[in-house]
Order: structure tokens, then C-alpha cells, then sequence
């Protein structure tokens, strides 16, 4: 492989971690909100032991994403830094505001709804936010003025495709956490909130894959390119839909005991679609990273730096992957853990 | 103000935020690690929940330490482009290795935090420990970046303004890696010291307060004098090293320091007073003679180069003499503070008195004060360079409008944070006082 394949493929996966397991955190705080004032349900609790101890985990991909794109493609910097200062400040402010309050909430009695409710509330606009990048990427919303590239706020805040990407980010992030929350309420042994959570991702699910194609259909002119790269793409999509629908029947099949839902395959198939369509996407994307100002290739750094950022990376998962194993048992295996009051 | 200032406005507000937090991060730690230690030796019940207390406060500060350097991680790439620019061909590799050494970190604490009742005790030594080495190994590789960009190494850069022949690993251990991450290290094990001394002082300065939590808090203003005593005079004689790095590698930010416009043998150190441009001296200081050149140079002859050497518009701004004098006045203090009191209590054997508690209460604050001058004083004494000779501040900033919309939220974020992290640390404290965790120990 080309090296700088390689590293937008080390990239893109960074950034698969970063959207799955940040829908979870942003989603979960959503729940959290929306069951936290009811007093006969559990869901929020549920919604919060899963939260506090994986955010910074979660926090931690963001920060990964950040680093290696520009160690990775340092020459894509300036325009991308240029360009996206406004939207990624903006996030930035609302990730810490949303990450220092949720620590925050358990620490201090009064406050508790306030700081409930923003932690809920930044769950939804920060996908949001997060998404409405992508479309930047795929052409048309960037003009250079004296040299300098610009971001036409205008014409992005005028665009429908912006918002059916919002729409879907939003969607799946929901998603995505009710289906991981159902499962983690079932290993809790908690039937009422696996209830709930499933209920929720059953009308979820269907919802987002519509607005996925919806999406496609409202790309301006200028991404038409990656609509037609899209069609080269198809058997990564096809996967993805058919993973889907195994993922979600799983959901309605009686176990021998009686309880409706195989919940954990079906978090393992809908992960796996996710796989699926982010890769078929990123290749779509490729050779562009901003359509039609930079390429994957200008951006690149140097092969010897490459070499040794990999070795680094690949040393660092040697460590980090039983740290993560040790992590994973403790906090959503361990009955002990997941069943206190 | 041009967007060039707004950028360095904005990004040293970022960090000088941070760097509070963060040097807790990497302090408080340890002072953890010895607490159990102590637990482990003397079987005394108050040192495990001093080390539980610790850690209380360490959760609630962590969250605003992740988040804030999860800003300056984004927003240096963001607002220096032209700078990260390089970085990424050259210097890439502690940014890197620094989020592994996070994860570790990160990995652990939970691990500690949550699942501390469930751990035997070793285990739970071993993951605090690795809390520890995960903080200060972060801290010592984003310095490394920062020790870079003061003495750059491992590329060069051809007529076209292009790097060529980079060696990742020369870069990583530039000239001033090594002297730059054991002060950073040893400054904030001091500082963080000296802030649980003025806790503790602050209680014993109590009148109300129990027999049970004074025997507790002296226990924790003892650890507190003896860490601080150590580290901060560890800080001043590495301190000294990293002067004479300066007088080697930086000598055009050493003279700034000192506000030396002449280049000369046998040069006097100037304590206080400010430099003046136009009098091209530094008024109203103290002259200590030939100190300066000792301290460059080991011997009394040393030349120590001055301003006049270097054209007027590669100056860094003069005020960094004063950032300098208050970094090293306060390590001065508190050296002599620590010192005095250890004389005091353990070979005159007498009680500390409420003026000295009172001058304890006052160290914590000082050691901040002590670091953020230390940084600005780095990072403006390197002006107008943001890469010494290879990049200039203002090739590397960005050029995006909107950076002063952006300053005024942060700066409207960082004073809410500060307020709101003092309101809950006091009201978590005060609805968690340590008397009644003391009375059910049943001493
Ligand atoms: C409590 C904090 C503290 C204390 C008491 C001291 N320092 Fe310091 N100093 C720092 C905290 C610090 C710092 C904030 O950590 C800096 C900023 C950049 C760095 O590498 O460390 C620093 C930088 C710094 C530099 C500049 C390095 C550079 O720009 O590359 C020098 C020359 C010294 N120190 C020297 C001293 C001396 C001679 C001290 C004598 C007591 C001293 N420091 C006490
Ligand atoms: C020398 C000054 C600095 C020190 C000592 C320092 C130390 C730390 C520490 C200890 C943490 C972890 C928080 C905790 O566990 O308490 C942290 C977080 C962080 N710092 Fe700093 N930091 C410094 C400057 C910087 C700078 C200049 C940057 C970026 C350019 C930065 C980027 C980060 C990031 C991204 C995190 C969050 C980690 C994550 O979520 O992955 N820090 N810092
Ligand atoms: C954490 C404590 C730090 C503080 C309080 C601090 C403070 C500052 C200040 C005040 C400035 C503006 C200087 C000016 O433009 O006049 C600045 C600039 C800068 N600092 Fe630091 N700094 C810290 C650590 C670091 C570290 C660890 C790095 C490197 C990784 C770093 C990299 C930079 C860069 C790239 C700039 C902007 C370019 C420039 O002005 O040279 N800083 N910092």
C-alpha cells in the first residue's frame, strides 16, 4: 500500500473509534437527560454509570484524530485549520463545557438539573456540529480570498445538505447509544431499561438509514463527485445495509429463555455496518481531502517521520490494548460494578 | 489588535489556564503515592483517607485539566497551521507518544477512582503509580515540543524554506530536553506540595477545629514541608542548569532575562528593578557583580553576550526580566520557608507558629504564580521566534478571521471554569468535612 494510504487509513479508523464511541458518550448523555426527572425508571442511571467511567476514553480519540492528522498530513493544516477554526472552536467549547459539568453533576447536589440538562443538550449539538464538517470537505463551501481560504458561512447555513447531515449525525448517534444502552442495561441485569432502550432503537434504526440516502440525494453540484465515486463503492454500502438488517432482526428474535432481542450481536452487526460505511465513505472520499484543493498526497509528511510515528503507534497499542482489556472488565463486565446502587 | 495578536492572545490565555490544572495533574499524584505509602508503613489510618481526599479533589480538577488540554491540543493546530506545519515533519513524535502516555494515565485513574474498594492493595499501589508515570511522562514530552522549539534539532531547511533531511529522533532529544523536562517535573511536584501545605495551614490556622483533625493536618503539612524542601531546591539547582543552556543555546533570551545590553566579562546579576529601552540599563535594581557570569559560566570571567549583539527587532519584549525575577524570587522564598521550618519543628523541636502557618497558606498560591511566570517568561522570551532562528511568530499564525470572536468566548469560559471549580471543590469539601471520616476510623 502507498504510504499515505496508510496513514489516512490509520486516520479514518481513529476517526471510526471517535464516532462510535462518541455517539455512545453524546447519546448516553441525551438519555441521561431525558430519564433523569423520571423517578420510576432506571435508564438514566443506567445512562450514567456507563458515562462515567468511558469519557475520557472517548475524549482521548478526539484528541488522537486531532494529533496524527497533523502529524500525519502536516501540509493539510493551513487550509484545514483556516477554514474550520469557527466550527471546531465552537465545538471545543461546547466539549468542555459538557465534559467539566457532566464531573460536575455527581460531584454537588445543588445545580443538579442545570447541569443536567447542558450535559444533555451539548449531547445533541455536538454531533451535530461534528458532522456538518463532512459536507465542507466534499466542495463548493470554500472561497480564497487574497491567497487565503475562507469558509462561505452563508452558503453553508443555506444549504439543505448540511442539515440532512446534521439530521443523520444526530440520528445515528441516538441510535447507536439506545442500542449500546440496552445491551449494557441487559448485562446489569436491568429488564425495564433494556426495555426502553430497545423501544427506542427500534424506531431509531430505520430512521437513520433513511436519511443516510436521503442525504446523498440533497449534495449540491459540486460533490457530485463523490456521489459518482459512491457507485464504485457499492458492495462496502450493500454490506452495510444487509449488516443492518441482521443486526436489527436480532433485536425481535425470542431467546430459548424467553426474553425478546439477542442485544449484544446485535450491537456487534450494527458496529460492523457502521465499519462497513465508513470505509465504503472514506474511499469515495479519496484522493480528495478537501474537494478540489487538497489531495491526500499534498498533504502528506515525510516517509522517515511516517516510519516512526508507526512504529510508535504500533508500540503504543501493545500497551494500551490489555490496558483497555483490564478497563473493559472492570467497568462493563464486572456485576459488581455494574449492579451497585 | 491584528489577527496575529489575537492568535498569541488566545493561545497563551489557553495555556496559561491549563497549565494550572495541569501541573495539579501531575503533582497531586505523587503526593497520593506517598500517602499510601505512609499508610502501608506506619499503619496510621489518616494517611489512607488523606490519600482518599487527595484523590476527591484530584477527580474534580482532572475533568477541567482533560478538558483544557483538550482546547490548547486543538487550538494550537488551529491558530500556529504554519508552525504545525513543521511539527509534523519533524517533532511529531512527542504529541504522539503523549497521548499514549494520557491513555495510561487515563486508564489507571479510572481504574483507581472507581474501582479503588474492590483492589487489594498493591494492586491499587501499582495503579496509582502508573497514574503517576502517565502524568509526568505527558508532561515531559509536550515540554520536549516546547524544548524543541527553543533549541531546534534534526532538520534543516533548504533555500526554498523546505525541510529536508529530518531525523525524528535527534529532534526529540534536542540540546535542552533533558534539563527543560526535570524543571518542569520537579516545579510542579513543588508547587503541588506547597498547595496542600497551605490547605492544611489554612485548617490549623483554625480556631474550632478538633484535636483529631489537627493531628491530621499536621500529618499532611509535615509531608507537605518535606516534599516542598526537596523539590524546590531539586527546581533552583536545575534551575540553574537551565540557565546555562540558555547562556549556550538562547543567549539573546538569557539576556533579556537579566536586561543586559552590553556584552561583557565579569557581568553583575540585576535582582528587581525593570528594564528600561531608552537608559538601556535596569532601573532601580539590585547589582549583585559578577554573579551573572557565574552563573553562566561556573567562573567569574564568563562573557555573557548582550542585547546589542542582535538587531533591535529580534528583542524579545524587556518585561521578561521581571517574569524571571518573580520565578526565581518565588523558588528563593520557598526554598528558604521550607528550610526554616523543618529548622524549626524537627531540630528546635517546637511547634510552628501561626505567623509561620499564616506564610504556608501563602505558598501554594505563590508556586502558581511561580510557574505561569516561568512559561511566559519562556514563551515571550522567545519572541519574536516561535521556532528560534527558523520560524517567526508571525509566519506562523493563522490567517482565518474571527480569532476575537473566539477569544472573547474562551475568555468568558476560562473565568466561568475558574469560579465554578473553586464553588465545588468548596462545597464538595464542606458537605465531606474529614471529622466525622476520622471519628469512624475510631481512634
Ligand atoms: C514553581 C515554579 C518554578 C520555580 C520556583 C523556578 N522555576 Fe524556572 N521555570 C519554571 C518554574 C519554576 C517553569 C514554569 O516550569 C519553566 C517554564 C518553561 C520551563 O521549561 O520551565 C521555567 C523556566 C525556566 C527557565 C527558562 C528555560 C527556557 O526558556 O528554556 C530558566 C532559565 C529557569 N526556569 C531558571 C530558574 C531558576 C534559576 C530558578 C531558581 C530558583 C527557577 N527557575 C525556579
Ligand atoms: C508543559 C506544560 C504542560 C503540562 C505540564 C501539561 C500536562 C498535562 C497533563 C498532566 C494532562 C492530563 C490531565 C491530567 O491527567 O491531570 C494534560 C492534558 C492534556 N494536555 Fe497538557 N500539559 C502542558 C501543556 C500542553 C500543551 C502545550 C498542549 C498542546 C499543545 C497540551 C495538550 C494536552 C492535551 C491534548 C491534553 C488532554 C489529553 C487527552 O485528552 O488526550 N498540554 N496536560
Ligand atoms: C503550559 C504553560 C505555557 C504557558 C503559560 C505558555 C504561555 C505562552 C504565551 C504567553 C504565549 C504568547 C507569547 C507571545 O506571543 O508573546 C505562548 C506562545 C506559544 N507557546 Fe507557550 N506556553 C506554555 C507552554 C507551551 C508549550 C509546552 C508549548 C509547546 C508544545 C508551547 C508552544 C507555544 C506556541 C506554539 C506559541 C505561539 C507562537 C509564539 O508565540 O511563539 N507553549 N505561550
Amino acid at each position: 500500500m502507498e504510504e499515505s494510504l496508510l496513514a489516512v487509513a490509520i486516520l479514518w479508523s481513529i476517526l471510526f473509534l471517535y464516532s462510535i464511541t462518541g455517539s455512545m458518550d453524546f447519546g448516553a448523555g441525551f438519555w441521561g437527560m431525558v430519564y433523569g426527572k423520571r423517578k420510576d425508571s432506571t435508564a438514566s442511571k443506567i445512562a450514567n454509570r456507563f458515562l462515567s467511567p468511558t469519557w475520557e476514553v472517548t475524549n482521548v480519540f478526539l484528541v488522537l484524530f486531532v494529533v496524527s492528522l497533523v502529524a500525519f498530513f502536516p501540509f493539510a493544516a493551513g487550509m484545514l485549520a483556516t477554514v474550520l477554526l469557527l466550527p471546531v472552536g465552537l465545538g471545543l467549547i461546547l466539549l468542555t463545557i459538557r465534559t467539566t459539568f457532566m464531573v460536575f453533576e455527581g460531584k454537588t447536589e445543588r445545580f443538579k438539573d442545570l447541569l443536567r440538562i447542558t450535559s444533555g443538550v451539548t449531547g445533541l449539538v455536538l454531533p451535530a456540529l461534528l458532522v456538518s464538517i463532512l459536507p465542507i470537505t466534499l466542495g463548493g463551501f470554500i472561497a480564497f480570498e487574497e491567497g487565503y481560504p475562507q469558509l462561505l458561512y452563508g452558503k453553508l447555513l443555506s444549504s439543505v445538505t448540511v442539515y440532512m447531515h446534521i439530521a443523520f449525525g444526530l440520528s445515528t448517534a441516538l441510535f447507536l447509544s439506545a442500542l449500546f444502552l440496552a445491551d449494557y442495561a441487559r448485562e446489569a441485569g436491568d429488564e425495564t431499561a433494556y426495555h426502553t432502550y430497545r423501544r427506542h432503537a427500534i424506531w431509531l434504526g430505520p430512521l437513520s438509514l433513511i436519511i443516510a440516502v436521503l442525504t446523498i440525494f440533497t449534495m449540491p453540484e459540486e460533490a457530485s463527485w463523490i456521489v459518482e465515486n459512491f457507485r464504485e463503492n457499492m458492495y462496502g454500502f450493500g454490506m452495510s445495509v444487509t449488516l443492518f438488517l441482521i443486526g436489527y432482526v436480532l433485536l425481535f428474535v425470542k431467546r430459548p429463555n424467553g426474553d425478546v432481542g439477542y442485544s449484544r450481536l446485535s450491537v456487534v452487526f450494527v458496529v460492523l455496518q457502521y465499519g462497513f460505511a465508513i470505509y465504503a465513505y472514506g474511499s469515495a472520499h479519496l484522493p480528495y481531502m478537501v474537494y478540489p484543493h487538497l489531495t491526500i498526497e499534498e498533504g502528506f509528511t515525510n516517509p522517515t517521520m511516517f516510519n516512526q510515528l508507526l512504529i510508535a503507534y504500533i508500540i503504543g497499542l501493545c500497551i494500551l490494548v490489555p490496558a483497555f482489556i483490564l478497563h473493559w472488565k472492570l467497568f462493563l463486565k464486572d456485576k459488581r460494578y455494574l449492579k451497585q446502587d | 489588535m491584528d489577527t496575529v495578536m489575537l492568535a498569541r492572545a488566545l493561545f497563551g490565555t489557553s495555556l496559561g489556564f491549563h497549565i494550572i490544572y495541569a501541573t495539579i495533574g501531575v503533582g497531586v499524584p505523587l503526593m497520593i503515592i506517598v500517602a499510601e505509602l505512609m499508610y502501608i508503613i506506619t499503619k496510621d489510618e489518616d494517611y489512607k483517607i488523606m490519600a482518599k481526599r487527595w484523590t476527591k479533589g484530584f477527580a474534580i480538577l482532572l475533568a477541567v485539566a482533560i478538558a483544557s488540554g483538550t482546547i490548547v491540543g486543538v487550538l494550537i493546530s488551529l491558530l500556529f497551521p504554519g508552525f504545525m506545519q513543521i511539527v509534523g515533519q519533524v517533532i511529531a513524535l512527542p504529541f504522539q507518544i503523549e497521548i499514549f502516555a494520557f491513555l495510561i494515565e487515563a486508564v489507571f485513574m479510572s481504574i483507581y477512582l472507581y474501582a479503588a474498594d474492590r483492589l487489594p492493595t498493591p494492586l491499587r499501589l501499582i495503579s496509582i503509580i502508573s497514574v503517576a508515570i502517565g502524568a509526568a511522562a505527558s508532561a515531559i514530552l509536550i515540554t520536549d515540543a516546547h524544548a524543541w522549539m527553543n533549541t531546534p534539532a534534526g532538520f534543516e531547511m533548504n533555500a526554498n524554506g523546505e525541510v529536508i533531511n529530518v531525523n525524528p529522533w535527534r529532534a526529540f532529544f534536542n540540546p535542552s530536553f533533558a534539563v527543560t523536562a526535570i524543571h518542569v517535573t520537579v516545579s510542579a511536584y513543588m508547587t503541588v506540595a506547597f498547595l496542600v501545605g497551605s490547605i492544611a495551614a489554612a485548617r490549623l490556622l483554625k480556631s474550632t477545629i478538633t484535636d483529631q483533625e489537627r493531628r491530621y493536618h499536621k500529618k499532611s503539612i509535615t509531608l507537605a514541608i518535606y516534599i516542598g524542601a526537596i523539590m524546590s531546591l531539586a527546581t533552583a539547582i536545575n534551575g540553574h542548569e537551565t540557565a546555562q543552556m540558555l547562556h549556550e543555546y538562547n543567549p539573546r533570551k538569557l539576556a533579556a532575562a537579566e536586561g543586559l545590553f552590553e556584552t561583557t566579562t565579569h557581568a553583575p546579576l540585576s535582582v528587581g528593578g525593570w528594564t528600561s529601552r531608552e537608559d538601556e540599563e535596569v532601573k532601580y535594581a539590585i547589582e549583585i557583580p559578577y554573579a551573572l557570569s557565574f552563573l553562566a559560566g561556573d567562573r567569574f570571567d564568563t562573557e555573557v553576550k548582550g542585547l546589542k549583539e542582535y538587531p533591535e527587532e529580534l528583542w524579545p519584549p524587556l518585561f521578561v526580566h521581571t517574569l524571571f525575577n518573580v520565578m526565581v524570587g518565588i523558588g528563593t522564598m520557598l526554598i528558604g520557608l521550607s528550610f526554616f521550618a523543618i529548622f524549626w519543628r524537627w531540630i528546635l523541636k517546637k511547634e510552628l507558629p501561626g505567623w509561620m502557618l499564616a506564610l504556608f497558606v501563602g505558598g501554594g498560591p505563590l508556586a502558581i504564580i511561580g510557574i505561569e511566570a516561568g512559561w511566559c517568561f519562556s514563551c515571550i522570551g522567545r519572541q519574536p521566534y516561535t521556532i528560534v532562528n527558523v520560524l517567526k511568530t508571525s509566519d506562523a499564525a493563522t490567517h482565518a478571521n474571527n480569532v476575537g470572536i473566539l477569544f472573547a468566548l474562551f475568555v468568558t469560559l476560562y473565568c466561568i471554569l475558574l469560579i465554578v471549580t473553586v464553588a465545588v471543590m468548596v462545597s464538595y469539601f464542606k458537605r465531606h468535612p474529614v471529622e466525622p471520616e476520622l471519628v469512624e476510623k475510631g481512634v
